[in-house]
């Protein structure tokens, strides 16, 4: 008798992923930076500097969505404060960067300029560690992930959850934004922290910027795909079926014996990491980071990326990022004016007619397929069953 | 073993928000009992299990439970079910976007934790493990169905199958036929039944005829008390019995 259950989740989840993956990994890691450097300025083949950068900085935002997918698609989780987790890797790294200004500032003081001319004469003490990179680049990760965490352990284990987590991290949001405005001397207030000078010894301007922008959209590309696997790993592990059981039914799943809260912590912290790496990648590619790229608004539209990308798919939280920021920049260059309402149709057009994203409207011509396969195979072992032991 | 208490229950009392529950209750089940409680709505029937698997605290008295006398009275809802007491719900609770086989795989008895799972794989044991139940329950050509495009009945089945998953000692089952047809109601009986020659199943139904099929021994609650307790037969001629529950059309 058959009695091996098929591991079905080791398959691959589309036919043909591994090609696919690997054919989307290679235009964006070679053929678009070979377009890049290779055609003549007015070719038309040309990938000009301003476009290299503006889609480096929204794969840099397609891992937070990776990040967003992973709390509210698998684990059912609405967060509206993601924008705080960028925000703290993002900081993380303008501190880092705007101290290796040193004294090449307006000012020529040590000190940052804008803290010059508050009347600032010393270094915050929280300020000091950024010095270094060994403390400011660990520092993205585990800042907003440990905040996360502590959060996650406070609402979780309480059994705060569903729209009271999600109220909870709105506040969250809007208490970072305004605390970045109050605080000016020490967060640069508005105007958030810019003027970085170079990353890594890379300038950040002067005639060899764009070389330097190459190389980050380069690695973000590169932290993108790591992230996206990270990701897709923890998924098809039992783990993530436990996060997807969580979101289908929390108490069938504490009563298969799971303490969800821990789970649910993982899944936040996880989220924040990924939101704090996507934070500190934007940063040297937009050169500016400030209160309005982390209060509600922006952590609002980084849980719509995901709504219109699909949620509840790796892929469809990457191309929901990508196609909202690529539709809101293309928008904004055309209609200055009235771009806004664009994207509000577009939000209020996904969530009418395709409630699924993007994705789940594209699956929806593939599933009949599937459904076909499962069958069939359900098929074998129900035959296989049947037949009587062998003794 | 048939004579030890698997399960005890002292004077406790639910209380909520000033509305009694369950008053003063003393209860009991010894090893390999397939038990019945009945009684009319809001009798405390279901409260009754919520004290057992931890989900709601009684302001009094305690629980005890097993071989060792464990005092599950204010454990945690998951390590009372890692000490081996399962819950099936009334309303079907399952993981519908998951497959059967995933949903029981869920519910097997192994480590639990969020990094063990993270690495875990499924090995020969799980499968057998989860190959036997799918047989036990019926559902062996269902394996790969996504739980939720199930029927009502697959789907009560499906979380009975999740319940032995977990490998009990005892399973606490919420009114398991409520909405299903007469041939489900049937399988359901004969399910039960076969589960009981290796667990011991206490069940709360309100279908009279379903627990005639399955009863040994019934116990009737009554405004968070017992009324009484015995076989069907002694219960049904019970004179407080019927003028409580039965005489009232409560069942039948």
């Amino acid at each position: 008798m058959n009695r091996d259950i098929y591991c079905d989740y080791k398959k691959s989840v589309w036919k043909n992923e591994w090609t696919i993956t690997g054919m989307v990994i290679f235009v964006f890691l070679i053929v678009l930076p070979l377009l890049h450097v290779l055609p003549g300025e007015d070719s038309w083949l040309k990938v000009s500097n301003f476009r290299i950068n503006l889609l480096g900085k929204f794969l840099a935002l397609a891992i937070v969505a990776l990040g967003i997918d992973f709390i509210w698609g698998y684990t059912g989780i609405l967060s509206l404060g993601q924008g705080v987790f960028f925000g703290l890797g993002g900081y993380c790294m303008a501190m880092y960067l705007l101290l290796k200004v040193g004294t090449a500032g307006h000012y020529e003081s040590n000190l940052p300029d804008f803290m010059v001319w508050n009347g600032l004469t010393e270094l915050p003490w929280f300020w000091k560690p950024m010095y270094h990179a060994w403390v400011a680049i660990p520092c993205i990760v585990f800042v907003p992930a440990l905040c996360a965490l502590g959060l996650g352990y406070l609402t979780f284990k309480s059994g705060v959850g569903g729209v009271y987590f999600s109220i909870v991290t709105q506040a969250l949001a809007l208490v970072l934004s305004i605390t970045l405005i109050g605080q000016q001397p020490y967060t640069g207030g508005t105007n958030g922290l810019n003027d970085f000078r170079s990353i890594f010894g890379f300038p950040l301007r002067g005639p060899d910027l764009p070389t330097t922008q190459l190389f980050l959209y380069i690695v973000t590309v590169l932290v993108l795909v790591g992230a996206y696997f990270l990701c897709r790993w923890i998924i098809r592990s039992k783990l993530g079926r436990v996060l997807m059981a969580i979101r289908d039914d929390e108490k069938r799943a504490r009563f298969s014996g799971y303490d969800t809260a821990n789970f649910k912590i993982f899944a936040f912290g996880l989220a924040a990491a990924l939101a704090g790496v996507g934070g500190a990648l934007f940063v040297p590619q937009a050169e500016i980071i400030s209160p309005s790229n982390v209060g509600i608004v922006p952590s609002i539209e980084m849980v719509l990326w995901v709504a219109v990308g699909g949620r509840g798919t790796l892929v469809g939280a990457v191309l929901g990022a990508l196609l909202v920021n690529a539709a809101k920049s293309g928008l904004s260059e055309s209609f200055p004016g009235i771009w806004l309402y664009f994207l509000g149709a577009l939000f209020m057009g996904v969530v009418v007619f395709f409630p699924k994203g993007c994705v789940g409207f594209l699956g929806q011509f593939r599933s009949p397929g599937r459904q076909r396969k499962n069958t069939l195979r359900a098929e074998k072992v129900s035959v296989a069953s049947m037949k009587p032991p062998l003794s | 073993m048939q004579n030890k208490t698997i399960l005890y229950m002292e004077n406790v009392t639910v209380s909520f928000d000033g509305f009694i529950a369950i008053r003063d209750l003393n209860f009991y089940m010894h090893y390999g009992e397939l038990r019945v409680v009945i009684g009319p709505n809001g009798a405390g029937k279901t409260t009754l299990l919520d004290v057992i698997c931890g989900k709601t605290k009684p302001v009094k008295g305690r629980v005890i439970f097993g071989e060792k006398d464990i005092n599950i009275t204010g454990m945690k809802e998951h390590e009372i079910v890692k000490i081996g007491i399962g819950r099936k719900f009334q309303a079907p609770s399952i993981f519908s976007n998951l497959t059967v086989c995933e949903n029981f795989e869920l519910s097997l008895r192994k480590s639990k934790g969020v990094f063990s799972t993270l690495f875990m794989r499924r090995t020969k044991s799980d499968q057998e493990k989860i190959f036997s139940i799918l047989e036990t329950i019926g559902l062996v050509d269902k394996a790969y169905e996504k739980a939720g495009s199930l029927s009502h009945g697959e789907k009560q089945w499906v979380e009975i199958g999740m319940v032995l998953a977990q490998d009990p000692q005892l399973l606490l089952v919420d009114e398991p036929v409520a909405g299903m047809s007469d041939k489900e109601t049937e399988k359901t009986a004969e399910l039960l039944l076969s589960i009981s020659r290796n667990h011991s199943i206490l069940v709360i139904e309100h279908d009279m005829k379903f627990v005639r099929q399955i009863s040994r021994k019934v116990t009737v609650l009554h405004e968070g008390m017992t009324l009484c307790e015995g076989t069907m037969d002694e219960v049904q001629n019970d004179p407080r019995v019927i003028e409580k529950y039965l005489g009232r059309g409560g069942a039948d």
